[in-house]
């Protein structure tokens, strides 16, 4: 009833006749088309400015880092990482190019792939591309990635291939289209730097629910 | 909530005076102006995307239904449910049976206004469920029993003190002036409730209609948790907020956080379609979107429908300095600032609102910085007009337009009445060039001198030039 | 034969006629400077924002009618005030679109302008001069910057006076309070908002405020004085048109009893 009510009245004040033809083939262009607004010139980069760009937002919203030449470099400079900052857990995503990385043999870190709980102290997972524009990454759930990595452990890192940073979100969405042969996944994340708020007198904090850390592998070459 | 705009200026009198608030209102006017301010100059297409906002916005208005049934058609396709809710009390109750519905004891909440405009925490509360609201500035007034005086920054009125306090109250740990120590106290008590709760209710800033999915944008990270962990996401919207596609919702999120706290973009911005799919390790078994009403559509095709635009960014009251100066608490329900004085009478009445779109000067700064360009000022005149019309407007002020109306349509009688106001005022001026105090104009003599005409009028001394 | 100047039709303003008539005599100045004749319709009242603003529309519409006929036949309206040009500007607004008055209040808006603006469109400003000396500071009154554009344009004219120095105030573009019945209606809040601006306008160190809005100029000097500060206060028109025998705005009065013509 709510529902027909709600549709009546819309329909009312927007004088909708017997022949609403128009209207509708107007909402099946625009849903169809998926046209681009206004594109910023700030993101229509070749492909080095875009990195250039991406690694310079990314830093003045926080975030860490960190470039590497090779993927097989990702599990020490992973190591490393956690390693200067005293971290001796971490729970890593199953997607492919997380397997059969070069990690040290014994050592104190305490490696698992899971979801992620509470009190988890440091996650790694894999972007699905990162947007220029504005320094964020984007992540998806899938079977090997599932979400609460990105949210629940105290730092959260993440290992970006240069090849999937784009300049503006059009590019992304278009490959997110694509790689998911136009099945939107469970959640679509879009992360800028590491959690914060300034409801407290206006002061702005880092850490107030998501992870207090953000850091980015950046890896040149696959 | 109660509806207490009608104590508009009692409550502005008190804020005027109350030295806390000032400060709180000094913090927001020297951060979020000038921030918006650095983000727009940093972007050369600001203004243009504003236009193209506008214009997508009014396509939406006029295509509203059929956005929204796509939108619905996509969220079941995915394993969602659409809920339609045309009344607050009807979002009340379903969300309510929803909650039932998973035997929920404890329901986490991220920040969403939508949910204060319908009281949802009250009805929940009074009905076996407790919501934790987990954005950290909601939680702090969640336990002083306030509400939010602010869209996007709710605890804004509260000093470090008022914050300390309610936390040594109700954490039972020694009391901190330190924000970082507080922060890090609310972390670890919300964690718990995070990862308890039965069902996550959410609010969205955006639907897409292409894909089925509600969009939150969120500094910290709450919204995610809320929306993760339970086993049941509630996503509660007004039904304005849908969009066309994953591009249309990209423009109105490059002028979002710009607008609102100056960042380029929120920290998070998470898309939700559905549940957990086949093979997903988290996630929420059940997705349920409640789209609420409550009057919106009753703006649809008529005087009011540029309201509809709304983003919900809060640049209109950052920049308002009747908002500056009295807070949002003054406006005495959920929405403050333009925006509110816009909203509030036409969801609890003009009777009961009358004096919000009557405390402005129409000064037009507002209209100025909406992403969107609603035509605030002129929206608040309607409410005037509405207000004239139904004889609501005060018996004086209504008496005083009359009389002086009386007198502009009839040019004679007009001069006659310049001149001898016009000598009177001399008379009583004398040499002194001011006034300091005036019967009947005690509104302005009360804090400034009355400047003294300079001589006769105009009209009087070009009449006399001319023979 | 010599070709007849261009006609201006001065839309004096209330505030003006009532409490401050060098401001419509320093606008004849300038627009005879700017090579037009000038005329003062008397058939008009008031522009009929009060009505307008306090949701009258049917006052509202008597007035402009009126107003539109007083101004009838005249190649430019010209005022010295964004508040009330910006109302005139309004004028379709109140008339459907198939009513005759729509057509009329269009052709009316588009030959109306606030003063600073037309000047500078139209004054060659190599022929202001003024013997005004003295730091200065201005304030864009909200309809005039906002509805009207009204902002490069009075700084554009002062600066040709060699006397004139301009110190902007912080906030120069904020709203004064004044509001037109805003400031009885809220006094507390307009209050509030003046009391802001006076000590924006103290902190320049100015020795003058000036504006285009007779309005916002009562509302700030009446301010200034009730707090002791030493700003005199006058619309912009009588420094360009070197007018500055009068007292300035509230300022006692030296010669006589209650100024000019008592």
């Amino acid at each position: 009833m709510s529902r027909a009510e709600i549709f009546n009245r819309i329909r009312t004040g927007l004088r909708v006749g017997a022949d609403d033809s128009a209207r509708h083939a107007a909402v099946q262009q625009r849903l169809a088309a998926r046209a681009a607004n206004l594109v910023p010139q700030r993101a229509q980069l070749p492909h080095d400015e875009c990195l250039n760009l991406f690694i310079r937002m990314a830093e003045e919203s926080a975030a860490e880092l960190i470039e590497i030449q090779h993927r097989s470099e990702l599990a020490s400079a992973v190591e490393h990482w956690l390693g200067e900052n005293g971290i001796t857990q971490l729970v890593v995503a199953s997607d492919e190019n997380l397997q059969d990385l070069a990690w040290s043999a014994g050592g104190t870190l305490v490696r698992e792939e899971r979801v992620a709980e509470a009190g988890d102290e440091a996650s790694l997972t894999n972007a699905f591309c990162a947007i220029a524009e504005t320094g964020t990454l984007m992540l998806h759930s899938g079977n090997d990635s599932p979400t609460t990595l990105n949210f629940l452990p105290d730092n959260h890192l993440v290992a970006l291939s240069a090849g999937s940073v784009v300049g503006p979100y059009e590019e992304a969405w278009a490959r997110l289209r694509t790689s998911t042969a136009g099945e939107m996944p469970r959640t679509v994340n879009m992360i800028t730097g590491p959690s914060r708020s300034a409801d407290i007198e206006q002061k702005l904090q880092m850490g107030a629910h998501g992870p207090r850390r953000l850091a980015i592998f950046l890896i040149h070459e696959e | 909530m109660e509806v207490r705009s009608k104590e508009f200026k009692k409550s502005a009198h008190i804020a005027l005076h109350d030295v806390n608030l000032q400060r709180a209102l000094g913090n927001l006017k020297a951060g979020f102006p000038g921030k918006r301010a650095a983000a727009v100059a940093r972007l050369p297409e600001f203004d243009a995307l504003r236009d193209q906002a506008r214009d997508l916005k009014n396509h939406i208005l006029e295509h509203l239904d059929l956005y929204l049934e796509e939108f619905e058609r996509n969220v079941t396709a995915n394993g969602g449910t659409v809920h339609w809710c045309r009344t607050a009390e009807d979002a009340r109750r379903t969300i309510l049976e929803l909650c039932r519905e998973q035997d929920a004891k404890t329901v986490t909440k991220g920040k969403s206004m939508v949910t204060e405009e319908i009281a949802l925490n009250e009805y929940l509360e009074a009905n076996g469920v407790t919501p934790v609201e987990t954005d950290l500035g909601e939680y702090i007034l969640q336990l002083r029993h306030d509400h939010p005086s602010h869209i996007v920054a709710p605890a804004i009125h509260l000093t470090l003190d008022d914050v300390a306090t309610a936390f040594h109250e109700h954490h039972h740990r020694p009391k901190s002036n330190d924000p970082a120590v507080l922060m890090q106290e609310a972390r670890e008590m919300l964690r718990k409730q995070f990862v308890a709760a039965d069902v996550g209710i959410t609010g969205a800033n955006f639907l897409v209609a292409e894909t089925g999915s509600t969009i939150i944008c969120t500094n910290e990270g709450n919204g995610d948790l809320t929306q993760t962990l339970p086993k049941t996401h509630i996503v509660v919207s007004s039904i304005e907020k849908v969009v066309p596609t994953l591009e249309d919702m990209t423009l109105f999120l490059r002028l979002l956080a710009r607008s609102a706290t100056g960042q380029e973009f929120t920290v998070y911005n998470t898309l939700s379609t559905g549940p957990r799919r086949p093979g997903d390790r988290d996630g929420p078994e059940n997705f349920h979107v409640v789209l609420v009403d409550n009057g919106r559509s009753d703006m649809v095709g008529g005087e009011l429908q540029e309201m509809l635009r709304c983003i919900r960014c809060s640049a209109c009251m950052n920049h308002c300095p009747v908002y500056g100066a009295v807070g949002g608490h003054s406006y005495g329900w959920v929405y403050p600032g333009p925006m509110g004085s816009v909203l509030t009478p036409q969801m609890v009445g003009i009777e009961n609102a009358g004096l919000l779109p009557n405390a402005s000067t129409f000064c037009g700064k507002c209209e100025e910085v909406c992403p969107v360009r609603i035509p605030l000022p002129k929206l608040m005149r309607h409410w005037r007009e509405r207000e004239w019309e139904k004889h609501l407007t005060p018996a004086a002020a209504r008496g005083g337009i009359g009389v002086w109306a009386f007198f502009a349509k009839r040019p004679a009688l007009y001069r006659l009445l310049a001149w001898s106001s016009n000598l009177f005022l001399r008379l009583v001026g004398g040499k002194r060039g001011r006034i300091r105090k005036l019967p009947l104009a005690g509104g302005w003599t009360d804090f400034r001198d009355m400047p003294v005409p300079s001589g006769k009028t105009f009209m009087q001394q070009w009449q006399e030039q001319k023979r | 034969m010599p070709t007849p100047r261009p006609k201006v039709g001065l839309f004096v303003t209330c505030l003006a006629d009532m409490f401050r008539p060098e401001v419509a005599f320093a606008s004849v100045k300038l627009l005879e400077l700017a090579g037009f004749d000038v005329e003062v319709p008397q058939r008009q009242t008031c522009c009929g924002q009060p009505a307008f603003n306090s949701g009258d529309r049917e006052d509202s519409a008597a007035i402009a009618r009126q107003t539109i006929d007083a101004f009838d036949g005249f190649e430019y309206v010209v005022g010295p005030s964004g508040s009330c040009i910006g109302m005139l500007h309004h004028y379709p607004e109140l008339f459907a679109e198939n009513d005759p008055w729509h057509r009329r209040a269009l052709e009316l808006k588009a030959r109306a302008f606030e003063i600073t603006s037309f000047l500078a469109l139209h004054l060659d400003m190599d022929k202001l001069s003024s013997s005004f000396n003295g730091k200065v500071t201005y304030h864009d009154s909200c309809s005039g910057l906002r509805e009207l554009g009204v902002k490069k344009q009075p700084r554009e004219l002062l600066s040709k006076l060699p006397g004139v120095q301009i110190c902007e105030m912080e906030e120069a573009e904020t709203c004064c309070g004044f509001g037109g019945t805003f400031c009885v209606k809220y006094p507390e809040i307009s209050n509030r908002m003046v009391g802001n601006k006076s000590e924006n306008i103290r902190a320049t160190g100015a020795d003058t405020l000036l504006g285009g809005d007779l309005g916002c100029l009562l509302n700030m000097a009446g301010k200034l004085k009730r707090e002791g500060i030493n700003v005199e206060a006058r619309h912009v028109v009588e420094v360009l048109a070197d007018m500055l025998d009068t007292p300035a705005i509230g300022e006692a009065s030296s010669v006589g009893k209650a100024g000019k013509g008592a």
